[in-house]
Formats: structure tokens, C-alpha cells, sequence
């Protein structure tokens, strides 16, 4: 079967992207390298093409009472035109995904990981009752994220509403060129930014505006590196129907006052926390890279965990990793060993995020 | 450096012979599929090497790759310049490999074992045929 291809497949093509297939989409992995695509978007302004990434949206009486239901977070506290990040878990607290939810004076939307569009859409239908209607909009939807400093500077004057007011983590549906949008300021790079959703047909036209105003073209190889230095939690790394959200340290994002399918599991966990493996953040000696599925070491015999994420770090110049250990090990400043293709390479737990922008 | 004077593994290290000492580094096409090293592991002075044995080993952000051996010998010199220096704590510069691959980014020498040859490596003609299409 072939891989999907987005609006901007071509925009792609012409600048010499390196395609890869991921989520079953053919995806860009960089442009000119993932190292100065990385610290553009820290120093200046990237952009990417997330189209693959799922967009539904919401409509009927039912919509709040089904989100509500599959959703961590709180929905009915949410405020029109406010953007919130929660979880879908399984009865058993495993994670099914990790989304965005927006509300709308008229209905909501969600964005979900492309790798889990049909299990989350038919996760969603099997729990929807006849009052909501529910519309996968992403095979006819352009999703482009600008992020960095200058993300302000690089969307002024393309949109019918001012959007560089909007406040973090608050949407605005508007028009580009006369067309409907949605511009949200949010993003997965721990920079200011903002993530466009529009029609294909003017998708590529967006991209070319952009590029147009200095912004750099990015792949998903320096969005991946970008999280990680911001600790966000990838889907199927971080996250897994195995790691439910409070082992991955995203208390803040799971509302256990209110009912929710997986609550009563993730309660009962919640009262073993003290005894359970944990999301940490490691730093590693020297600049070697350790990989997902690197075993995490007490000391040369004693494995304790295991790496979900690692990488070399391009912006702060060093190796850095994130894992699931068990309890005793998550203290900042423990002494780990991570086993990179059997050598044995000190780490220390460092507190998460790895990166923050300056306010 | 003439690429034709090469032989090539089809691990896309290349060898160079003078003499009897063999250099050694990786091919301008592995170091764009590689995309940026990251880090650089290189064999010990003094190792025994044989043919295809994992030697040293290249990251990039994206990958790690093992470093083979073309030839059988020993190693007699590696390429300090790219590697860490623990005691001045000098980075190793690896924009070499990057941006000399054939050069300045060559990696290691191995002085061949007696009755060694480079004749089982490819020529830059199969080379370039077996990368053909990537």
C-alpha cells in the first residue's frame, strides 16, 4: 500500500527534502540537515508540515459529554477558542494517545497523533452516542506549525485576525486569503509558535508565504529533537498503551476528580505511585547518542529501566535521553549507566525540561 | 584525491594503498545518508583488524552506524583531529568527515597483513553501482 502524501508533497519535493515514511504518510525528514533546522527554530523561526497529524471536529449536543468521557483533562471548564492537552486512555489507564482538544463557541476539534487517526476516529465512534456527529477533516486539511522567537514576526498580516494577540494555548478561526483557517498559538518544539490548519488548495500557497518571509523549511527529524529537549512525551515512546500518563509525569494533564474512561485505574496506580517506574530525564557523558531501547543500569549488572527517547541534543550541545525507571532511581542528580551497544556509558537523572525558553 | 584510485566496501568505507599502509575513512554517499556526525568512535592503535570487522562506530542525530575494516592488518594511526580530547578537552572536529569525507575526514590506517590485498573491495565503477538509485 502506498503512503499518503500531503498538499505540500511537492513543496517538499522541489526543495530537496529527504522523504521518509512515517505514520503512513511520506513525510520530510529534513531539508538542508536537522542540526541548523533545530536551531532556526530556537534562534529565528522554522516551520513544518504536520498535516499527517489527525484532525477531527465535533458537532452535536453529545460532543462535550463524549470528550468529557474519553478525555484526561477537563472539557467543560475549557473557555471558547481555548486549546487543552489531555490523554485517551483505555480502561486499564494505558495510553491510547496523547491531544490537543479546541472549543468552539459551536462544536470542538481535536488533534491526534497521525500514527493513531483510525484507532483514536474508531475509539471515538464506538463511544459517541447518536447526538454527535464526528468528521475526520485531515486528508482534506493542510496542518503547517510555525515555531520559534520570531513565529510573531513571520504570521503577521497573513490573516484576517491579528493573530499574534492570541494567548498561549488559545485558537482563532479566521481567513487566509478568503479562506477559512484555524490559527492556534501552540506547539511541540518548546518554542512560542503557532500551528495553521486550512484547506489543501491553499496549503502550498501558506507554505510559499512563509518561506517567502525567511521562515526555515523543517523536518520532522529537528521536531523530534526539538521535544526532546523540551521533554515532550512522543507517542509510542513516552507513551504507550503500557506507560499510562502519570508514569510518563503528566499528572497535571489528567483530572482524576472527574470521570473519564481509565480513571478508576489510573486512581488506584496513582495510590501504588511511590512503587511504580517513572519518566526521567538523563544527561549522558560525552556526546554519544542513546537510542530507544538502551537498557538503564545501577551498575554494571543491575538493570533498572530502559531509554525511550535519546538523541544528541543540537542546541544545548550534549547527549541527552529520556526513560522509564523504577522508583528508587528517578532522584535528580543519580548515577546511571546507559548500555549503548555494550559499552557502558554514565548518565545523571536531571530534572525535566532539559530546555525552557526564556519568558 | 582521485576516487578512481579508491577501492570501496560495500559498507561504503573507502581504502587507499600506499605502500603497504591502507587509509581509511567513509564515502561522500555515506555521509549523506548519515546526514551531520554527531560522534565518532575510532579503533585503538595497535588492533588487529580483519576484513568487515566493526571497528568504530558513527552517529548522526537520526543513526548510529558500525565503521568496518576493508582490510586485514593492524592499525597504526587513527585520525586524532576528529576525536575528543579527554585531557585538553578539545572537541574532536567531525565537520571533516562532513565536509572532506575523502580527505581531511580520513579515519584511521591500517598497515596490512603480510599477503593482504585490497582485491576483494570494489572499484569505484561497482561502487558507484551498487549506490546507483538511492
Amino acid at each position: 500500500m502506498s503512503n499518503l502524501r500531503t498538499a505540500l508533497y511537492d513543496a517538499h519535493r522541489t526543495r530537496n527534502a529527504r522523504m521518509v515514511p512515517f505514520a503512513g504518510w511520506d513525510m520530510p525528514v529534513q531539508y538542508a540537515g536537522i542540526i541548523d533546522e533545530h536551531k532556526a527554530v530556537r534562534s529565528a523561526v522554522g516551520m513544518f508540515d504536520v498535516s499527517h497529524m489527525a484532525r477531527f471536529s465535533f458537532a452535536g449536543e453529545g460532543a462535550e459529554e463524549l470528550l468529557e468521557k474519553v478525555f484526561t483533562n477537563a472539557v467543560g471548564t475549557m473557555k471558547d477558542f481555548q486549546v487543552r492537552y489531555g490523554l485517551v486512555c483505555n480502561e486499564d489507564g494505558g495510553t491510547l494517545d496523547d491531544v490537543l482538544i479546541y472549543r468552539w463557541p459551536y462544536g470542538y476539534a481535536m488533534v491526534a497523533n497521525g500514527s493513531n487517526r483510525i484507532k483514536i476516529f474508531d475509539w471515538l465512534t464506538k463511544h459517541a452516542g447518536s447526538d454527535v456527529q464526528i468528521q475526520d477533516q485531515t486528508l482534506a486539511t493542510t496542518m503547517i506549525a510555525v515555531q520559534g522567537p520570531k513565529s510573531t514576526e513571520a504570521v503577521t498580516g497573513l490573516f484576517e485576525h491579528d493573530v499574534t494577540k492570541l494567548k498561549y494555548f488559545f485558537a482563532q478561526p479566521t481567513r487566509y486569503r478568503g479562506q477559512d483557517c484555524v490559527v492556534g498559538r501552540c506547539g511541540y518544539t518548546g518554542e512560542d509558535g503557532f500551528e495553521i490548519m486550512l484547506g489543501n488548495v491553499l496549503g502550498p500557497t501558506l507554505w510559499n508565504d512563509l518561506l517567502a518571509k525567511g521562515v526555515v523549511p523543517c523536518g520532522l527529524g529537528a521536531r523530534d529533537t526539538l521535544r526532546l529537549e523540551a521533554a515532550m512525551p512522543l507517542y509510542g515512546h513516552e507513551l504507550t498503551e503500557k506507560i499510562d500518563p502519570l508514569q510518563a509525569g503528566l499528572d497535571w494533564a489528567v483530572k482524576l476528580s472527574k470521570p473519564f474512561i481509565g480513571r478508576d485505574s489510573l486512581a488506584s496506580a496513582n495510590e501504588a505511585a511511590a512503587h511504580r517506574p517513572k519518566r526521567i530525564g538523563l544527561e549522558l557523558e560525552g556526546t554519544r547518542a542513546a537510542r530507544e531501547g538502551c537498557t538503564l543500569l545501577a551498575d554494571e549488572s543491575t538493570p533498572v529501566g530502559v531509554v525511550t527517547s535519546g538523541s544528541y541534543a543540537p542546541w544545548l550541545e550534549k547527549s541527552i535521553a529520556m526513560g522509564m525507571v523504577g522508583p528508587n532511581y528517578t532522584a535528580p542528580g543519580t548515577k546511571l549507566l546507559v548500555d549503548i551497544r555494550g559499552t557502558a556509558v554514565p548518565a545523571t537523572v536531571v530534572p525535566l525540561p532539559f530546555y525552557k525558553r526564556a519568558k | 584525491m582521485d576516487l578512481n584510485a579508491l577501492r570501496y566496501a560495500a559498507s561504503h568505507e573507502w581504502a587507499k594503498l600506499d605502500a603497504d599502509l591502507v587509509t581509511v575513512g567513509i564515502t561522500k554517499f555515506a555521509v549523506e545518508q548519515l546526514t551531520e556526525p554527531t560522534f565518532l568512535d575510532l579503533p585503538k592503535v595497535g588492533q588487529t583488524v580483519k576484513p568487515g570487522q566493526e571497528v568504530g562506530v558513527i552517529e548522526s542525530v537520526k543513526s548510529t552506524s558500525g565503521i568496518n575494516s576493508p582490510v586485514a592488518g593492524v592499525v597504526v594511526a587513527i585520525n586524532t583531529s576528529l576525536v575528543d580530547d579527554p585531557a585538553t578537552k578539545r572537541r574532536g572536529n567531525l565537520a571533516l568527515v562532513n565536509d572532506d569525507p575523502h580527505g581531511a575526514g580520513w579515519m584511521f590506517q591500517v598497515q596490512l597483513a603480510p599477503g593482504a590485498t585490497l582485491d576483494h573491495l570494489l572499484t569505484k565503477d561497482q561502487y558507484d553501482q551498487q549506490i546507483a538509485g538511492h
